[in-house]
């Protein structure tokens, strides 16, 4: 009953969707594995950094792909700093306070967004919106390509950076060895801090990408977060291969989803894996073995 | 070299050492002996910048680092190879080695790398196995030499003997007298106490936080209350 044409083109555009999903997770992913903490702030932080791409736009008429480079620092200091100031102080280096004040992040983030840029639904026009691209019986929208192959770029930069530099090394060395990790001098708080930022700095990345063809009110983070939640249990907590491979995954399975059940049903297809994966193979895809 | 003097010291409320003098002098092996418990991983950790003290003086190289960040204690050359390894288990050989020269030790990254699989041959033939995949003697090796990356001036060795075979304990001493006959100067920190005052030229007994006996270690070799304490003689 189902055309192939249809469905090879379902699981391109989930593909292609997933592209943005694992940059969200991979950012998730690597707070979890250096914090040891969900970063309930992360859906709040999205939504900021897609309205800094808004306005950046509508204020200044930066193509929401040229504020990249802009976007990803800012969204990197901005982390840092949030890092340093709030969470990191107020945590007394307990991981669960951590995880509450991320929480308290959250909602004084968007209730302040509420506060200030109301509840309307904002988008942003380009002339590239509704450009596509043919591929077999599959009619693609140029600016999910672009997110897509950038999304992979970018994961792959940073992936490159944490095998790669000293820093990346010690970011993972933090991640599972704290006292032997200050033991060759390394300033765990600061990595703590860098960490946080460069998973903020992915939620930068992540606006840009979406914004040409998402729209934003103080809600629409969430839905993001909820995805890449997924995303990280599915790949394994921690995992920065299992976010990039898990992203994919569930691109897929929401267009597919999407396809046999309608629109509106497309995410149970994710609530679904996050089930079953829990029941499973709670480790996830690829888990370390603790 | 490092000199403690009048070191008090704990966790939370709890204090341990209770006055505790201690100095290890330019190229010497000072042992620290005592039973589990007598304090001297909480001497190690404070020293190290782990823990702040309550109270007492730490020198080090001429310089106050008695309230000094761990990072800064690593930078100014005073290295600890801990108990229990602490290697990054999902590192690579190589990637734990490099970054012992994380904060020091740098510039001579390569020729260091050379110089540690130099001693440690086996580490040499798994650079690119993930630490955590090692055995428990490899595993000390790669902590040591980790330590041994920062070009340390002095290195404290935290119970290096545990959980070796007695061959490796063998080996491990034979390794530590070798460090020191290329100049480096050692804390070693131990509850193997023959073993270590075979090999020190001074030692320290620390018993309930606080040091009980201390002197040459060949005269503490003969020391009737040693003997007691620890060979049951």
């Amino acid at each position: 009953m189902l055309d192939p044409g249809i469905l090879f083109a379902g699981v391109l555009n989930g593909l292609l969707a997933g592209g943005v999903y694992v940059l969200v997770a991979v950012g998730l992913t690597l707070i979890y594995g250096v914090l040891h903490i969900i970063n309930f702030a992360h859906g709040s932080l999205l939504m900021l950094a897609m309205y800094a791409v808004f306005f950046l736009w509508r204020l200044t008429g930066v193509d929401p792909y040229a504020a990249l480079p802009i976007v990803i620092g800012g969204a990197f200091v901005f982390g840092y700093i949030l890092y340093r100031l709030v969470i990191g102080r107020l945590s007394h280096g307990r991981d669960e306070n951590i995880l509450l004040i991320t929480l308290g992040v959250s909602i004084v983030i968007d209730n302040v967004a509420l506060l200030i840029f109301g509840g309307d639904t904002q988008t942003i026009e380009t002339p590239y919106a509704s450009s596509f691209v043919e591929l077999g019986a599959a009619l693609l929208p140029l600016p999910k390509i672009i997110s897509f192959v950038a999304s992979l770029l970018l994961c792959i930069v940073l992936g490159l950076f944490l095998a790669r530099s000293d820093t990346g090394k010690a970011i993972r060395a933090v991640a599972r060895e704290r006292q032997g990790a200050r033991l060759v001098g390394i300033d765990v708080d600061n990595i703590f801090a860098l960490s946080y930022g460069i998973g903020i700095a992915c939620l930068g990345a992540a606006a840009c990408l979406l914004m040409p063809t998402y729209y934003v009110t103080p809600s629409s983070g969430h839905a993001f977060v909820l995805v890449a939640f997924t995303i990280v249990v599915l790949g394994g907590m921690g995992s920065f291969a299992g976010a990039a491979v898990g992203g994919l995954v569930i691109g897929v399975i929401e267009s597919l989803g999407g396809l046999l059940l309608g629109e509106q049903l497309g995410q149970i297809g994710i609530s679904v894996v996050f089930i079953l994966i829990l029941l499973l193979k709670p480790s996830g895809l690829f888990g370390a073995r603790q | 070299m490092l000199e403690i003097a009048g070191l008090r010291a704990g966790y939370g409320t709890v204090e341990i050492l209770r006055g505790v003098d201690l100095v290890v002098g330019k190229g010497e092996i000072v042992a620290l002996l005592g039973s589990n418990g007598a304090g001297k991983s909480t001497l190690n950790n404070t020293v190290c910048g782990l823990y702040r003290p309550f109270g007492g003086a730490v020198q080090f190289d001429g310089r106050n680092i008695a309230d000094a960040a761990s990072m800064s204690i690593v930078q100014a050359g005073l290295i600890q190879v801990p108990e229990g390894r602490r290697v990054f288990p999902n590192l690579s050989v190589r990637d734990n080695l490099e970054l012992g020269s994380y904060r020091r030790g740098k510039p001579a990254r390569r020729h260091n790398l050379d110089r540690v699989i130099g001693i440690f041959p086996r580490l040499g033939e798994r650079l690119q196995q993930a630490a955590g995949t090692l055995s428990g003697g490899e595993q000390q090796m790669l902590a040591i030499g980790r330590g041994l990356m920062g070009e340390p001036k002095l290195l404290i060795l935290d119970e290096p003997s545990l959980g070796l075979s007695p061959v490796l304990v063998e080996e491990m001493f034979a390794l530590i007298r070798r460090l020191n006959g290329d100049g480096l100067s050692i804390l070693l920190v131990e509850q193997n106490v023959m073993q270590s005052l075979a090999i020190a030229h001074r030692a320290y007994v620390l018993e309930n936080g606080q040091i009980a006996l201390s002197g040459p270690a060949a005269d503490l070799a003969q020391h009737p209350d040693l003997r007691r304490s620890y060979l049951g003689q």
